[in-house]
């Protein structure tokens, strides 16, 4: 199966009204830009999104947020972002806030099969009402469910032909486990190489998790916050 | 606003050569530059990095490096960068030898509020919520007075919980307390503070260590 597409369109019509998306990205890290901008152009709504942030007014998913595409939004840290305020005040957006260690696991256990896990964050908190717990060796812990999403949206630095898929520094953060608990996965890269250019031992998400790849142009990598060395 | 110095001075003993550290966002952050270099200790980013390095120069800034702040860093030698579920098989598995985080509010039971003020904007927990209760020891620093001069060292908490029983070391810019069977334990005083001080500006329940009662 060819994974490679020329145009983003070709992926972004696949996806319609009311799908659940799995977003990689740890802030503006790593997110993929160019995907969020084709959900943008082609006015696709009611989505439900998982995604560890929620970008910024305006840029990354807070695109999403302000064309009220997102019906539903999963993630640990939504603090930078005005418009999800907002929406969220005058309940046109529903929120689930996650521990960020359970969002990862979650989207681990989505892709690998597992319906459910045990684990002690969120005990006795707000965060446990409802859920089911359990003693084990005398500790409670709270079951938390994984997460599949119809599609997952990932950025990554490097591609081959096979969509083996390795990732640059921090911007690796959430999207291999977006990579994997997508019924429907799609790659966007900087890089694009031929089959057996990446070393086998230097992948970070075997091709078998991704379905198609783009590859991008022009990224902005937007840096949320600009820390520098005091000279 | 209390002394700042103080707590980062008293926060800076808890780390000892070789640890594995997770600061959490906020004044924690700023204990990084205190550590000194040849300690080894490696302080770990939730985002997926163990083996921060100092804010980048100029020439050196890259969008893809980022701590859990969201600011551009750098790594030290011996780094690695790693996924969110590594990150987090790090901290819940209790890999993480301490993890040092702001607080709201702290209980005399050794309760903790540091994510969410209710009818203030929502943020969410991020990783705080892993952190209490995975990292082996969690010190807790905050002021030990609100702007309003209300004790932050409570009976209970009102604002809701990150975790609970979950402080093993809370440092003010009064005093120090350790949890204790369960309840906290006044431990040591600040430079220029006294007991009189703190038991007046602590509404929580609490134990007294012997050798401050003695040398009253």
């Amino acid at each position: 199966m060819e994974k490679i597409v020329p145009a983003i369109e070709e992926l972004i019509q696949q996806i319609s009204d009311g799908s659940t998306l799995v977003v990689g990205g740890f802030g503006l890290c790593g997110i993929p830009e160019k995907l969020i901008r084709g959900l943008r152009e082609s006015g696709v709504k009611d989505l439900t999104v998982v995604s560890n942030n929620c970008g910024v007014d305006d840029w990354g998913l807070g695109l999403l947020l302000e064309n009220r595409q997102i019906k539903k939004m999963i993630s640990s840290y939504v603090g930078e972002n005005k418009l999800f305020e907002q929406q969220f005040l005058s309940g046109e957006l529903e929120v689930e806030l996650v521990p960020q260690g359970t969002l990862a696991e979650r989207l681990r256990a989505g892709g690998a099969g597992i319906p459910a896990f045990f684990t002690a964050t969120g005990v006795g908190t707000d965060i446990a009402k409802g859920k089911e717990e359990k003693v084990f060796d005398g500790r409670t812990y709270i079951l938390e469910k994984g997460i599949i999403g119809d599609f997952a949206l990932v950025k990554a630095w490097k591609a081959d032909l096979g969509g083996n898929l390795v990732y640059r520094k921090t911007a690796r953060n959430f999207n291999p486990l977006a990579a994997k608990a997508g019924k429907v996965t799609f790659a966007e890269v900087e890089e694009l190489v031929g089959q057996g250019e990446l070393d086998p031992d230097y992948i970070h998400t075997p091709g078998i998790y991704v379905q198609k790849v783009f590859l991008g142009e022009n990224y902005e990598k937007r840096i949320e916050r600009l820390t520098v060395a005091k000279v | 606003m209390g002394n700042r110095q103080l707590i980062l001075d008293r926060a800076l003993k808890e780390i000892s050569e070789g640890m594995y550290v997770n600061l959490g966002i906020g004044m924690p952050t700023l204990i990084a530059d205190r550590i000194p270099q040849d300690s080894h200790v490696m302080l770990q980013s939730e985002n997926g990095l163990l083996g921060i390095g100092a804010y980048p120069h100029e020439k050196e800034v890259d969008p893809d490096l980022i701590n859990a702040g969201k600011e551009t860093v750098t790594t030290v030698p011996g780094a690695s960068y790693f996924d969110s579920a590594e990150s987090f098989a790090m901290i819940r598995g209790g890999h993480i030898d301490l993890a040092v985080l702001g607080g709201m509010e702290v209980s005399e039971e050794g309760d903790l509020a540091n994510w969410m003020i209710p009818g203030k904007m929502i943020k969410g927990m991020g990783g705080a919520m892993d952190l209490v209760q995975g990292a082996k020891r969690t010190v807790v620093i905050m002021d030990h007075v609100n702007k309003h001069g209300e004790s932050k060292v409570r009976r209970r908490c009102s604002l809701p919980l990150t975790g609970k029983g979950v402080v093993d070391c809370l440092i003010t810019d009064l005093a120090v307390f350790h949890l204790d069977h369960g309840q906290l334990k006044l431990t040591e005083l600040q430079p220029g503070s006294t007991l009189d001080e703190v038991l007046s500006k602590t509404e929580a329940d609490i134990r007294i260590d012997e050798r401050l009662l003695s040398n009253q």
